[in-house]
């Protein structure tokens, strides 16, 4: 294939599959039991100059605990891939603990505004930065989950993103059309929270999985944290349910409400009184790190957090809007 | 008090433009009202798809994420972002909906940065799957306020593909055959794409506006139409579904 063209942002990872499979045949696929405490998992399997990515989409089903944790812990020169990544991307940004990123969608939190504090961070000159679209971020990862060096698509081209992304343009062979290729993309390390896992390892996830499934067969390590551990006699009576298997899985974390302040479907909505207090209280870096002390350094585990901001009785008031409970006028008054 | 808003006339055109049985790729916001609009009025087999895996939801209400949990709310199937981008790279999906902080002369979008990439003024999101579904889709449109520093030939970065510096750049770049921009709807008028050079073009003016407004709100020069066409306003029927039906909070169509 004749390269037409190539994109001039730095390629942070190597897309070399044998490299990956020199890892993946080392690694122990042991059918034992992986239950830790977000705290462990993070100091074992999250170092610092890792490149790390986070599941999720947006404020969504992501894995809040391991984003405090690895802020908490002062992981610093991460490589992170931005995958429309908001909330998570938030954490990770007031925690500085990346210095080189791949972007598709970060600083914003959709429909809710810029983040000031992730904007100021990205624009400091602190952070080295290669673009991408969700597409080729998603086919980085599937390149990654089969083994490849690359795979093929057809977006990109005569943009600046191209330009900026360590994508090449060549002649396909069968066509002599022009094809994008996107390298694979093998993370050091990656968290997903789940609907259900057991303590092998072997997950459920209800609803959209977005690039989750890729993502988990394309790290090197992977951290799940799942709002409920079930016995493995469930996951195996209905196995079609298994998006994860075990020998993917490095650690499991049994973090109940463990997506909060975003959306987890089926389970509880996005707390936007919340997220508004973050974008709001980032304008005034003062004021932003006595509410991250507050939040994060000053908290021992997800489940003080989660006190701190509203406890049980916000969390079951999400948990009827998710499900679209209407209770008494009352009952909506208490929280 | 007038009618309507400005908000609501843009997103009562936009819903006109997509037929009964086509597919969309939406976003959130004011795509996502006029997909809902759409869907409730002229267009009940409408398909909607959100990019990171909800295929057909009946929306009970707008989604604040692109992601959460309404996106596939009672829908065919939820499952992840490479399924929904390569059915649009496959040719099924006939039209997506984005915006931009700044838009040029051939539909080329920005959202990726004010200034110099390595030392940006403003740090924009990027393109998310904007330039996926540009590249993809059969029809882009475009709904968007103008003024003068949004619609700007001097743009900054091209996160997303218009028809890139006109004619048949776009076919030679490699993206695929027959795509591109169809539609950019304002708050003042609705533009297309004038066929050999590709240059925004308008082609109908909201009720109030008139074509020198138009002119003077956009930083590059429009072609104008042989015969300029006048927007229908929102309709009764319209207003009352899009007000108590797909915004009922007034989170798009404002509070006014």
């Amino acid at each position: 294939m004749d390269v037409v063209k190539r994109g001039k942002g730095e390629l942070f990872t190597s897309p070399d599959p044998d490299v990956a499979r020199e890892f993946f045949r080392a690694k122990n696929k042991a059918l034992v039991a992986k239950v830790m405490t977000v705290q462990e998992a993070v100091r074992r399997f999250v170092h610092d100059g890792d490149y790390l990515a986070i599941g999720g989409f947006g404020a969504n089903r992501i894995p809040t605990a391991v984003c405090h944790e690895i802020v908490r812990q002062k992981r610093r020169g991460m490589g992170f891939l931005g995958h429309t990544s908001t909330h998570d991307f938030q954490i990770l940004a007031a925690g500085e603990v990346f210095d080189r990123c791949d972007v598709a969608y970060v600083v914003g939190l959709e429909a809710r505004g810029l983040s000031p504090n992730a904007r100021r961070y990205m624009e400091s000159g602190k952070v080295r930065v290669t673009e991408n679209s969700n597409y080729g971020l998603s086919l980085r990862l599937k390149a990654a989950a089969m083994g490849l060096p690359f795979l093929p698509a057809r977006h990109l081209m005569g943009t600046d993103t191209f330009e900026k992304s360590p994508a090449s343009i060549v002649t396909c062979p069968y066509t002599a059309r022009k094809l994008v290729l996107q390298p694979a993309v093998y993370p050091d390390v990656a968290a997903i929270h789940v609907h259900e896992a057991d303590v092998f390892g072997n997950c459920r996830i209800r609803g959209i999985h977005i690039s989750d499934l890729d993502l988990a067969r394309a790290s090197r390590r992977l951290i799940i944290t799942c709002e409920r551990l079930v016995h493995s006699d469930e996951i195996r009576s209905d196995p079609t349910r298994t998006l994860i298997p075990y020998y993917l899985v490095d650690a499991v974390c049994e973090v109940r409400y463990g997506g909060y302040p975003g959306c987890m479907a089926h389970e509880y909505f996005s707390d936007e009184e919340h997220l508004r207090k973050w974008l709001e209280v980032e304008r005034d870096p003062e004021a932003f790190a006595a509410f991250l002390q507050a939040n994060i350094y000053g908290v021992s585990d997800f489940w003080e957090y989660l006190e701190r901001n509203g406890g049980m009785r916000k969390l079951t008031r999400l948990r009827r809007m998710e499900l679209r409970i209407r209770a008494r006028e009352e009952d909506h008054g208490q929280a | 008090m007038a009618r309507h808003n400005v908000m609501e006339q843009m997103i009562c055109a936009a819903a006109r433009l997509l037929e009964n049985g086509a597919t969309v790729a939406v976003g959130t916001g004011a795509p996502c009202a006029a997909a809902m609009l759409a869907q409730k009025t002229h267009a009940p087999d409408l398909l909607i798809l959100f990019e990171a895996g909800g295929v057909a939801p009946i929306l009970p209400e707008m989604p604040i994420s692109v992601g959460d949990s309404r996106t596939f709310f009672k829908g065919v199937m939820a499952t992840g972002m490479c399924e929904i981008m390569e059915t649009c790279q496959r040719g099924l999906v006939d039209y997506t909906f984005l915006g931009g902080a700044q838009i040029d002369m051939y539909g080329n979008l920005n959202s990726t940065v004010i200034g110099p990439h390595a030392e940006p003024k403003v740090r924009l999101p990027g393109s998310g799957g904007a330039n996926d579904f540009a590249s993809f889709c059969w029809r882009t449109m475009v709904i968007t306020p103008q003024d003068t520093r949004r619609f700007t030939n001097d743009i900054d970065y091209i996160t997303t593909p218009g028809f890139l510096t006109g004619g048949n750049a776009r076919d030679e770049a490699g993206l695929p055959p027959g795509t591109g921009p169809y539609r950019v709807i304002t708050n003042m008028a609705i533009m297309d794409f004038e066929e050999a050079s590709r240059r925004m073009r308008v082609i109908s003016l909201h009720p109030g506006f008139t074509i020198e407004q138009v002119r003077a709100s956009c930083g590059f020069e429009l072609l104008v139409a042989d015969v300029l066409g006048v927007t229908d306003p929102p309709s009764d029927e319209e207003l009352a579904i899009l007000r108590d039906e797909v915004d009922p909070g007034r989170y798009i169509i404002g509070r006014s």
